[in-house]
């Protein structure tokens, strides 16, 4: 691959104090990330994949080490910049969804745009129209989260992820929370966007559904074990059309 | 972000919780309301301890006899007494700038008869003036006139009561009364002015000119107690005041002390007024505490709703909200609150303070001051009290928001 590199990292550390006890939950992190590729970290609970996830996310800091993202050190930059750079460049996917409650699907997605500077108020609303019909749910942008299926929550908060047209889509566990079939839903969402060009970065600790990606890294105990290059991921659309269609579209509303 | 996208956010945020923001907002309610409302009753019973000093007359002021002899002679009480006589009265609207009207004033009582009625009422006897210094206004006949007031005429004007009691709805004008037994012939009566501040019946009255009242009621004792003065303007009262105070004892020479006492309407209305304001700042700050408990109303209910919403201020900021928009939006919803919640406390109030006087027969006066005062009141309540709130849910750490449960 010739792409640019979109993340590189440095000799990170994190440690976590505890009360009297100190967690090492990063021991010297190097890696690099290109532009497109469809990486998934592996690794047990404890590993240290989330917090990994959390510094690329820009939502926490590691305490040594640098790394770059998109060509700016952000272990450099202040408060308000990485609020911006995780409003601008990232896009992030939670294993719970992390929906504001008592707010339409459409309110959702266009709350980065909300934080945005960038995007005038007409623009917000029809950018985050595309972005529901991107992920399929246009026909659900006045339902609230509580009127949704977990599968389609998911669905809404990855058009809020992307709303922004952030270079990076981060996941963290998206399809830990989901049943088989609509997990694999999800998944060929994120391989639709990664053909897209979206590079793409997901935590879990299913094989299955790392077996989507085209790069799996695996963690143990705060260090990479191994980063491996997969020549022929799976085909999410192709897996779907084997498995039977499950009462997914038993809607709540 | 900009200002009117944190206020869309936060008005949108507050009118998804309709029920925690009315709750939040009762407080502000109830307190602006009372102050509104407290302030309206004290202002009201000030307008009508005013209306009342009014019903005095206009710019009036007393010469009072102060009799008292030297200090080591039997001294007795203010008024027991009388010094002032007609020479005094002719001296003060000659001699004193600023005078336009003045009358003697005798004050006594009689037992009043027409037919086989009969009434004990306060009777005085007083000149011409008299009805202009107090702006009396007649029901229906006529006051009477200077001649018989030289002639020593036995006429007389009366009040309300006194014709309600006596003449027993009959129509007094042109009947002979009797006052003591002496025959008056009533030529008036006067327009009701209700009760006194003191709370006495300023119906409840004969007057006679002083003359006659001094000839035929008193034995022709011609020193009276009272001197009503009318000054020209309210700002010349306390000039004129002061040159009645020097006058005087050139004519009463014979006395060593000060046989005399000059008050004035507004001596009367500055103590009214004081106990008026006493009263008004006693309600306001009552009605201002139960503001400063709607304050810490909503500081509570923001300090719960920060706990509360810990994970929305995460979510938030993990898709690029920032210290500052989080801050914001806690604010402008507290001061939302605040200003909405004094709004409806004004109206409340306002409705609060009619219904009261409705009901309860007391004078209401809303005040543009008072409205403001609460208004701005409860901004700074909003922002005072939201700050504390807003800086905790600005400064929660992302991660440990988003995981908080």
């Amino acid at each position: 691959m010739t792409n640019k590199t979109l993340l590189k990292v440095r000799g990170v550390t994190k440690v976590y104090t505890m009360g009297e006890v100190q967690v090492h939950a990063l021991r010297g992190i190097d890696l690099e990330v290109r532009e497109g590729e469809f990486v998934a970290i592996m690794g047990a609970s404890g590993s240290g994949k989330t917090t990994f996830m959390n510094l690329v996310g820009c939502l926490d800091k590691p305490s040594s080490g640098s790394y770059e993202l998109d060509g700016i050190n952000v272990h450099e930059m202040e408060d308000e910049e990485i609020t911006k750079v995780r409003n601008q460049k990232i896009g992030y996917v939670f294993q719970s969804f992390y929906l504001l409650p008592r707010t339409t699907a459409l309110e959702n997605v266009e709350l980065p745009l909300l934080y945005s500077n960038s995007v005038p108020a007409k623009e917000r609303h029809s950018l985050a129209m595309k972005a529901l019909e991107t992920v399929g749910l246009a026909d659900r942008a006045r339902h609230y989260p509580n009127q949704l299926s977990g599968g389609q929550q998911q669905r809404v908060a990855l058009a809020r992820a992307i709303v922004n047209n952030p270079v990076f889509l981060l996941a963290d566990e998206p399809t830990g929370n989901l049943d088989t079939r609509t997990s694999v839903e999800v998944m060929e969402l994120f391989q639709k966007l990664h053909e897209e060009g979206k590079t793409v970065l997901l935590i879990t600790h299913e094989s299955h559904i790392s077996s989507y990606a085209d790069r799996v890294i695996t963690f143990r105990d705060g260090r990479v074990i191994s980063d491996k290059k997969t020549p022929q991921p799976r085909k999410a659309s192709e897996d779907l059309k084997n498995m039977p269609r499950l009462d997914e579209d038993e809607e709540l509303d | 972000m900009n200002f009117f996208g944190i206020l869309r956010i936060a008005f949108k945020s507050l009118a998804r919780n309709k029920t925690r923001t009315f709750l939040t907002m009762l407080g502000i309610i109830i307190g602006v309301a009372a102050v509104i409302t407290m302030i309206a009753i004290g202002q009201g019973a000030k307008k009508m301890v005013d209306d009342q000093i009014s019903t005095m007359g206009t710019n009036v002021i007393m010469v009072m006899s102060n009799f008292s002899s030297s200090p080591s002679t039997v001294r007795q009480a203010a008024g027991s007494g009388n010094t002032l006589d007609e020479a005094d009265v002719a001296a003060i609207r000659e001699k004193v700038d600023g005078v336009l009207y003045a009358s003697p004033v005798y004050n006594t009582f009689g037992q009043l008869k027409y037919g086989n009625n009969n009434w004990r009422g306060s009777v005085q006897g007083v000149d011409v003036d008299f009805f202009t210094i107090r702006s009396m206004e007649l029901e229906s006949g006529d006051f009477f006139y200077p001649s018989e007031v030289e002639n020593g005429a036995k006429v007389c004007v009366i009040g309300k009561t006194v014709s309600d009691n006596l003449f027993m709805g009959l129509d007094p004008i042109g009947k002979t009364m009797r006052i003591r037994n002496i025959p008056f012939t009533v030529k008036g009566v006067l327009k009701s002015k209700g009760q006194s501040t003191m709370g006495g019946d300023q119906d409840d009255i004969v007057l006679a000119p002083y003359t006659t009242t001094a000839t035929r009621l008193l034995g022709m004792r011609w020193r009276f107690m009272t001197i009503i003065v009318s000054a020209e303007s309210k700002e010349r009262i306390p000039l004129v005041q002061q040159e009645i105070t020097n006058l005087m004892p050139a004519r009463h020479s014979g006395t060593t002390t000060e046989d005399f006492m000059v008050s004035s309407q507004t001596d009367v209305a500055e103590a009214a007024n004081t106990v008026a304001n006493t009263m008004t700042v006693l309600l306001a700050s009552i009605a201002g505490i139960s503001l400063l408990v709607g304050g810490i109303g909503i500081m509570n209910i923001m300090l719960v709703s920060v706990t509360e919403r810990i994970k929305e201020i995460g979510i938030r900021m993990a898709v690029g909200a920032g210290k500052r928009d989080v801050l914001f939006q806690f604010v402008v919803e507290a001061i939302a609150i605040s200003i909405l919640g004094g709004l409806i406390g004004i109206a409340l109030g306002w409705a609060l303070a009619s219904i009261l006087g409705k009901t309860m027969g007391w004078s209401i006066l809303v005040t543009p001051w008072s409205v403001f005062l609460s208004v701005g009141f409860s901004c700074i309540i909003g922002i005072f009290f939201g700050w504390y709130p807003a800086r905790k849910a600005a400064n929660l750490n992302l991660i440990d928001a988003l995981r908080y449960e």
